[in-house]
């Protein structure tokens, strides 16, 4: 099992080298003639206004904290569905109250308004 | 640990041809999408480059690669150049653990087709997919553009909210096959397969897949109309290509999931006798799930935002949890 891990790290390898190929071929062949109105923000001909790196909507920041939550129960899901057919009765039912819990889980944050866009 | 020769040469060879399959695939998407396309809205598409226009993709990389690269003066610039390198990566190892075939006989070994055959495939592929959001979070943030910013946190709130139920749609197979390795999986699915057993598991999971991948009708992120190209606005020549490729190979990737989980992967009529079918089960079943992706971008219109997330949290989502509820409770009462 080990080695297979060790081959996934071989491939991973190659796969990251394998990017930089293109950048590399790019920079030798590619024309550069930067100048000032070409390295402006591109904004439909429009000069830019303004700040982009502005502090952001807190709708976003809702949507992650609910999304981190529900990721780690999903998780939990697995090694139960794994096992499944050699689990006794009573780990079969903890596990379906335990995706009943998640669903109340969803129902409160939609009752609470987290999941609306205002 | 000791580790034969013959066995890192196989790697190796292994791991060429399966990043050299990927960017053919990559290329001939494309065309694959362009003629496609075409062929629906009547149109004839490109068909001047080579017999049937077949050297197109070919064309297309080489005006990329003369084409100048421009960052805005604005733009964190060590940032700027790392986003599109972490798009493509994911998009590339997510195949690692993807078996293609069964096992052949060459040189007097026994090789198995496909990469590895790693006992928890499944968690491997839900976090490579989670890691691919940073490449276009990252691009939008560096360059310093407005556009980018929104496409750039669009594209991430969206894929955080479909991977919830990318991630229940995944524990249905595993439920049925009782394993997270995809040999077994596929090996569960010998006599039916399992988007037969699980239709819906199947259809949120190929919605909950446009949407991880940025394709219509959830291609919010590049919404044209609106945000001009999204989180690669400020790119150009190579470095828009890098996210280009990152995007079709990752169609190509999950298009591969999708057969593996629910149309039976590589199996087919005969593929126990000759193991080389195999590869090309899976490439027709790649070739059919690509289509499909294809029309459905020819056919419906981009959601609204809100629509988008509402319709992520309020039907996608509840809908995994009721199936997989519904499922854990039918494999107890029916004993299956």
């Amino acid at each position: 099992m080990l080695d297979q891990w060790l081959f996934v790290g071989i491939f991973v390898s190659i796969a990251a080298v394998f990017p930089l190929l293109p950048l590399v071929m790019a920079r030798f062949l590619a024309p550069r003639k930067p100048n000032r109105i070409k390295q402006e923000t591109y904004e439909c001909g429009i000069e830019t206004v303004g700040d982009t790196w502005v502090q952001f909507k807190i709708q976003y920041y809702v949507y992650a904290l609910v999304f981190l939550i529900f990721d780690i129960e999903t998780v939990f899901l697995y090694p139960w569905a794994v096992s499944f057919d050699v689990l006794p009765l009573f780990a079969v039912f903890e596990g379906v109250l335990f995706i009943l819990i998640l669903a109340a889980g969803l129902f409160y944050a939609w009752r609470k308004g987290a999941l609306e866009w205002s | 640990m000791q580790i034969e020769t013959a066995l890192l040469i196989e790697w190796v060879v292994k791991s060429t041809i399966l990043i050299f399959a990927l960017l053919t695939g990559f290329a001939y998407t494309t065309f694959y999408e362009r003629r496609l396309l075409a062929l629906i809205q009547v149109r004839i598409g490109p068909n001047r480059t080579g017999p049937f226009g077949f050297l197109q993709p070919a064309a297309d990389g080489l005006k990329l690669i003369f084409k100048e690269e421009l960052i805005p003066a604005n733009a964190y610039k060590f940032v700027f150049i790392l986003a599109p390198i972490l798009t493509v990566i994911p998009a590339l190892i997510i195949m690692a653990v993807v078996p293609w075939g069964g096992a052949i006989e060459l040189f007097g070994r026994q090789i198995a087709l496909g990469l590895t055959d790693i006992n928890v495939a499944i968690l491997y592929l839900l976090s490579v997919a989670s890691i691919s959001v940073y490449g276009i979070v990252l691009a939008g943030w560096s360059s310093d553009n407005k556009y980018a910013m929104m496409g750039g946190l669009r594209s991430s709130a969206q894929m955080l909210s479909y991977e919830l139920s990318l991630g229940l749609a995944f524990v249905v197979p595993i439920l049925l096959a009782g394993s997270m390795s995809l040999n077994q999986i596929i090996e569960a699915q010998r006599g039916v397969w399992f988007i037969f057993y699980q239709p819906i598991a199947a259809l949120v999971f190929y919605i909950a897949m446009l949407a991880e991948v940025n394709r219509a009708p959830f291609d919010m992120p590049e919404a044209e109309q609106e945000l001009t190209a999204g989180y690669h606005t400020e790119y150009s020549g190579m470095k828009f290509s890098l996210f280009f490729m990152g995007e079709y190979m990752k169609m190509i990737a999950v298009s591969a999931i999708f057969a593996t989980l629910f149309l039976g992967g590589y199996r087919g009529p005969f593929v126990d006798t000759y193991p080389l079918l195999g590869p090309l089960y899976l490439f027709l079943k790649v070739f059919l799930s690509l289509g499909l992706m294809i029309w459905i971008r020819a056919t419906l219109p981009r959601l609204r935002y809100d629509r988008l997330m509402a319709f992520g949290w309020k039907i996608l989502l509840p809908l995994s949890i009721l199936n997989v509820f519904v499922t854990a409770v039918i494999i107890v009462v029916f004993g299956l």
